[in-house]
């Protein structure tokens, strides 16, 4: 942190002469709403149907038809408005952004402009050295997604699919609060773990459900002026995200302090060269003449819609994980982990209930091995491959002192390759720990009688080969003996 | 309020119109009459009149349920469309 001006900066910001850059970052977040059927039509939005086979009348923007909302779609908005803590708007209208694409067949996107229907909440992320900030949400209005441009293998030609048109789509535009990449990253992943809690959104990212616009500009540190920004369009994934913008700040750095000026512009990211080209100047482009769409109604809401929306709202993340911190015993760390998704968070909850007594070994249990093995066969928590129960079965067995932590790993990697109980794979390869002093005690004299050169040296004062005393008995009883036992009884018979 | 040359041409630019340079000056006269012709609202007092985003008061939108109700008639919708190959419209290529 340089607080060399009294403000802070973002550890990736450059320097100047004189002087540090203040990095500035808002996010335009674009959330498919999970409906399915369309906002204003009844086609379908199944994903990855064959080109046009879910693009009606309304989507193709056919003469005479007329858009009727969907109401899932309100009620999909007005659930996240009330998660943040916003103002939901008890009238909202719908405005046509005027355009020329070929993916945009009526030539303007039903959105909504001066009168949204979530204004002014707030999102709370937790930054680095672990204490949190609060970004705040100007809006979040509906509109509807366009087609799709398909480039390759058309000889000169330039495909259209429509089927995405006319999705349903929250945009979540932020204040431009954050001061890095990392802050946007922390601040995406927060809205991206919300939309999965409230069930308004899938989070796809691979499939565009889940995408982002970062507005990016840098100004001298101390300086309440924003500088002129650029914007990154259409960005798919948190990695990117970072990427882009680290890219983007130090260019505009470059280019300021060699005499440039940033121009206002539209940019994307590539990341196969890791970074960002200008598409095209927004200045020119954004005349959108934005005006009332005639063929839409104002929306109202009652308040009891409201207050009835607000009453099914589900834990959300943050109480879940303050309440996992106090119930668990967990850190402010791992509550968070075991928070980042519904499922997760659930799956944890069936472990420790299974296993009283042991929330931070069921922590560090689904925390480790467990992310790891879904990691690497690329599964999600919900696929069911390790039901709770069974995970809760291996972990009762460590509680109880029938097989070590160590053993336990072998055993977790069974059960996950079988799909067998932890007791059957405990039994049918014989991994209970030796409890037994007395056989504990025959390893132990054994190995002594092995290694007489090793044990004159530790009776000489060599301390440091009671851990391979340790090893040679461990080996002798494959790892099964009982760690605690094991020291204790070293502790009497090595000294002779 | 009398609209320049530029702000004629920017407007048929916007609106995918080919000007003929040589009717610009009288669409200059013409779009600068419509203008004005509007700005007479300037002169009305509006001051505690909410903006109207809707010429039928007292109306609100009507909503539909989540179902889907079409079905997959993209063969039919695209007799009308000059171009097609494997479902997608073909369009001349448009590359940003």
């Amino acid at each position: 942190m340089n607080t060399h001006l009294g403000t802070p900066v973002s550890a990736d910001a450059g320097t100047r002469q004189g002087g540090a850059w203040e990095t500035v970052i808002g996010l335009e977040i674009h959330a498919q709403l999970a409906t399915r059927s369309k906002i204003f039509s009844g086609a379908a939005t199944a994903y990855g149907a064959p080109p046009n086979t879910q693009a009606c009348l309304v989507d193709l923007g056919y003469p005479g038809v007329l858009p009727v909302l969907n109401a899932e779609a309100v009620r999909m908005a007005v659930r996240f408005g009330l998660a943040i803590g916003a103002q939901i708007a008890r009238q909202s209208v719908f405005a046509r952004k005027n355009y020329f694409y070929p993916d945009l067949p009526k030539g303007y996107q039903i959105s909504q402009y001066e009168l949204p229907i979530v204004a002014g909440g707030t999102l709370e992320i937790v930054l680095e050295d672990g204490s949190r900030k609060r970004i705040g949400v100007t809006r979040a209005h509906l509109e509807e997604d366009a087609g799709k441009s398909l480039h390759e293998g058309l000889a000169g030609l330039t495909g259209i699919d429509l089927n995405r048109a006319g999705t349903p789509l929250l945009e979540i535009v932020s204040e431009p609060q954050m001061r890095s990449a990392r802050e946007a990253v922390a601040y995406m992943k927060k809205v991206h773990t919300l939309v999965r809690y409230l069930e308004i959104c899938d989070g796809n990212m691979q499939e565009g459900s889940f995408r982002c616009d970062a507005n990016v500009s840098v100004r001298p540190a101390g300086s309440e002026k924003l500088g002129t920004r650029t914007e990154i369009k259409n960005v798919n994934s948190f990695r990117y995200v970072e990427k882009a913008i680290q890219y983007e700040v130090a260019r505009q750095i470059e280019l300021i302090e060699s005499g440039g000026k940033v121009i206002q512009e539209t940019r994307l990211f590539d990341p196969d060269r890791g970074e960002t080209r200008s598409m095209r100047s927004k200045e020119e482009a954004n005349d959108y003449r934005y005006f009332p769409d005639p063929d839409l109604l104002p929306l109202e809401l009652e308040a009891a819609y409201i207050e009835a929306v607000r009453a099914e709202l589900p834990e959300l993340p943050d109480a879940k994980a303050a309440r996992f911190s106090a119930q668990y015993g967990l850190s402010d760390y791992d509550a968070g982990v075991l928070t980042a998704s519904r499922e997760l968070a659930d799956y944890y909850e069936a472990v420790t209930r299974a296993v009283p007594g042991q929330s931070k070994l069921a922590a560090n249990w689904v925390m480790g091995e467990l992310a790891a093995a879904l990691h690497k066969d690329g599964l999600e928590i919900g696929a069911g491959k390790l039901p709770a129960e069974r995970l809760a079965g291996l972990l009762a067995r460590i509680a109880d002192g029938t097989i070590s932590g160590k053993i336990a790993k072998e055993v977790f990697e069974v059960m996950w390759a079988s799909g067998t109980s932890a007791d059957d794979v405990i039994a049918s390869k014989g991994l209970q720990q030796i409890t037994d002093t007395g056989a504990i005690e025959r390893a132990i004299e054994d190995v002594m009688a092995h290694h007489p050169a090793q044990l004159a040296e530790f009776r000489a004062g060599k301390d440091k080969l009671f851990g391979f005393f340790v090893g040679q008995v461990m080996k002798a009883t494959q790892g099964k003996a009982n760690p605690a036992q094991l020291n204790a009884l070293l502790k009497k018979k090595l000294p002779g | 309020m009398a609209l320049t040359r530029a702000q004629v041409e920017g407007i048929a630019h916007l609106a995918r119109l080919e000007l003929d340079p040589a009717e610009v000056p009288q669409y200059e006269r013409s779009l600068s009459r419509i203008v004005d012709f509007i700005g007479e609202l300037e002169r009305a007092n509006t001051a505690g009149v909410a903006p109207m985003a809707h010429p039928l008061p007292g109306l609100a939108q009507r909503l539909r349920a989540d179902e889907v109700t079409e079905r997959d008639e993209h063969d039919l919708y695209q007799r009308n469309a000059p171009a097609v190959a494997s479902g997608l419209y073909l369009v001349p290529k448009v590359i940003e």
